[in-house]
């Protein structure tokens, strides 16, 4: 197989492949823990009843392969789950049921989703804007104080930790100037403009830290095509600066912003963690915090393998989105 | 890796004396930097402090876990008593507020743990990620699907989410920095092995290596002798960069309260606390943070220091380490020549991206 199509198919399944992979990793790690994994999963305070119907739910009896190949088939077709009196039906994607009060994962999930993924995407646009743009603006500017400054101000943003800045951000902002109120979620639909405003702080927090290294990354890049041979040419024919900056070399620079910002999401999401729980607001992180907390073996698989998920698919969609930007991927 | 070396190592003279002049030609390169040097003098000062923890708190008479609640008022909800959040010259930087404990020896304590958890997952990163790199290169067709597709796989895994995940599942008995280590080492080595792989890939097409194959010499001891000193740059060029990102790892999981735990002190685990508390003891929130952030600078400059000294294409550039530009030139277009052609259907992609970055922070902010 060749060509593009090939080139997307082969990523597709090796995709797919990776994803299930993932899933047989994380359930034996977490499911194949030392020691009483009902008593674990339970809690110190489960009665012996209560620890034998976490037992049977999930069907510690039944060899390893077994217990994950329901897992998959809940996840694919859905699961009935006996909860002592009634059968509560799961329905596909079951990710099975949280022992906080017997929800279900797939809906505990769905419904802190739409917070992550506000912080997570507009702190992106918020990063890519200012990261890209500090670094034309330093690649423009080189050897001037510009320059200079700005990249010291790069290096101490790539230095400083997320929940530093958005610990600081939030008490010289919220609390010593009072110019916002500490953060709150609103729902998007419910109220655009305090959805806004109430995630203008975690957005700033996250972003800041992001921006720094694509800062720098767009910097280097671009001085690296700068000092090509086309761009000389294109020099000698009297091409001017701003056309020089902003169209040839920021196109060199495009690939690894791609590359780069798929990376990311792993590392934002992690980032999106620690500024849930910082500035309070209900998303998944700030629930796998908790759920990690309390011991929610099948929440915390969930959230991990949702999280997952959505990191394993930016990867594959930014691997064409590279070869689309340069066609050697493909070739090669 | 220059052509005398090369030219060396195939006729098999002592590997030892180029090595050497390599070794005092890093120094020469990563002197000329000053920045690189400000920030190896402040590391080298942090991992004294580390290392001279207990000496430094007996000097000040206190210790990281004694509680003092003479010093705090806890009718005030536990704010320090006295001005400044509690500094006298008993407790030099104040005390926490609510137990009371020394802040300075929380502080200088602090360092052992962030540093040393950082080491620690570094080495063991960089161990998983050689082993595995230079045996998927070496190794048949099939152990390279195999050990490739796993790295895919480890580097698709969230760093933060899966130790803050494992991190819940291990019984508290066990020694949690350790633990700490151990978690973030084994999550964080997908992308060391990637570069091990390329780099091992990109060495094994050299001509000194296949003489080596052909006089005999077995894939162990040509792995040995002459894969790993090709290795080291591009290895302690990633490793000087997984440092600090551990230490924010660390701090973050720290920070959320399920990484290093109470009474043993963190710096992350410091910050938990901090915006309840910033009015009266604003020491309590700057302290740690000042020292995580001159930390993560200091060890980011070193780090890029290291690349630029290592890297013949970056140092040419930079116009240091003089005298011998025609080599480092011829060695970089063999570098991009034969990276090329070791490249395989991703490692184009795989070279350009790993490359790239290194410039960055990677997996955590």
């Amino acid at each position: 197989m060749s060509g593009f199509g090939g080139f997307v198919l082969r990523r597709g399944v090796g995709t797919v492949i990776t994803l299930l992979a993932i899933s047989v990793i994380v359930y034996v790690v977490f499911f194949v823990t030392p020691g009483n994994v009902a008593q674990i999963t339970c809690g110190p305070r489960c009665s012996p009843e209560q620890v034998h119907q976490v037992a049977q739910q999930l069907r510690l009896d039944d060899p390893l392969y077994l217990r994950y190949w329901h897992f998959l088939q809940g996840i694919l077709v859905g699961q009935d789950y006996s909860t002592g009196t009634s059968v509560e039906h799961c329905s596909a994607p079951c990710l099975g049921l949280s022992y906080q009060g017997d929800q279900q994962v797939t809906q505990l999930i769905l419904a802190k989703l739409p917070v992550s993924l506000s912080l997570v995407f507009g702190a992106m646009v918020l990063w890519l804007i200012l990261g890209v743009g500090t670094g034309v603006l330093s690649a423009w500017r080189r050897g001037r104080f510009t320059e200079r400054l700005l990249t010291g101000i790069t290096l101490a943003g790539v230095a400083t930790p997320v929940f530093v800045i958005g610990l600081v951000l939030m008490i010289v902002v919220c609390g010593q100037l009072q110019l916002l109120p500490f953060p709150q979620y609103v729902s998007l639909t419910d109220d655009p403009e305090q959805w806004a405003w109430n995630l203008l702080l975690p957005w700033l927090s996250l972003a800041l830290i992001e921006a720094a290294t694509f800062a720098r990354l767009t910097r280097a890049s671009m001085l690296e095509t700068l000092a090509e041979d086309h761009i000389r040419t294109f020099r000698a024919y009297g091409v001017g600066e701003r056309s020089i900056i902003g169209r040839h070399a920021l196109r060199g620079a495009f690939a690894p912003i791609i590359a780069l910002n798929a990376n990311n999401v792993g590392s934002a999401v992690g980032g999106a963690v620690l500024t849930e729980t910082l500035f309070g607001l209900p998303g998944i992180g700030q629930e796998l915090v908790h759920a990690v907390n309390v011991v929610d073996l099948p929440v915390v698989v969930g959230m991990v393998l949702v999280i997952g998920f959505f990191v394993v698919i930016a990867n594959a969609v930014a691997d064409v989105l590279y070869a689309v930007a340069d066609r050697r991927v493909v070739l090669a | 890796m220059s052509e005398a070396l090369v030219a060396s190592q195939a006729a098999g003279t002592d590997v030892s004396v180029p090595a050497a002049s390599g070794a005092r030609q890093f120094w020469r390169r990563l002197r000329a930097q000053r920045a690189a040097l400000v920030a190896a003098a402040v590391v080298a000062l942090l991992v004294l402090v580390a290392l001279a923890a207990p000496l430094l708190t007996a000097i000040e008479g206190q210790d990281p876990f004694t509680y003092h609640p003479s010093l705090i008022d806890s009718a005030r909800g536990g704010v320090p008593t006295g001005s400044f959040g509690g500094i006298t010259g008993d407790h030099w930087l104040g005390v926490e507020p609510q137990t009371g404990r020394d802040l300075f020896a929380r502080l200088v304590y602090g360092a052992r743990v962030s540093l040393g958890v950082a080491l620690g997952a570094t080495v063991v990163q960089v161990l998983i990620g050689v082993v595995v790199g230079v045996a998927a290169a070496l190794g048949s067709r099939w152990v390279d699907q195999l050990l490739s597709r796993l790295t895919e796989i480890i580097v698709a895994m969230p760093l933060m989410i899966m130790s803050l995940a494992l991190l819940a599942i291990v019984p508290s008995s066990f020694p949690r920095p350790l633990l700490v280590a151990l978690v973030i080492g084994l999550i964080a080595w997908g992308n060391t092995a990637k570069i091990v792989r390329a780099q091992t890939l990109t060495l094994k097409q050299l001509d000194y290596v296949s003489a080596a194959r052909l006089s005999g010499w077995g894939t162990w001891r040509i792995a040995r002798r002459e894969l790993l000193p090709g290795l080291a740059a591009p290895v302690i060029t990633y490793a000087a960069l997984l440092v600090p990102m551990n230490i924010t790892v660390e701090a973050a999981l720290s920070f959320l309260g399920v990484g290093v735990k109470p009474p043993t002190p963190s710096w992350g685990q410091m910050l938990t606390a901090a915006d309840v508390w910033y009015q009266a003891a604003p020491q309590y929130l700057l302290l740690p943070a000042g020292a995580l952030f001159v930390t993560v600078l200091s060890l980011t400059v070193l780090g890029d220091g290291i690349r630029t000294a290592l890297d013949p294409r970056a140092a040419s550039r930079l116009r240091i380490g003089t005298g011998r530009k025609g080599e480092a030139k011829a060695d970089a277009s063999t570098k991009g020549a034969s990276g090329k052609d070791a490249g395989t259907k991703g490692d184009v992609r795989t070279e350009g991206a790993t490359t790239k970055s290194t410039n960055s922070k990677e997996a955590t902010s």
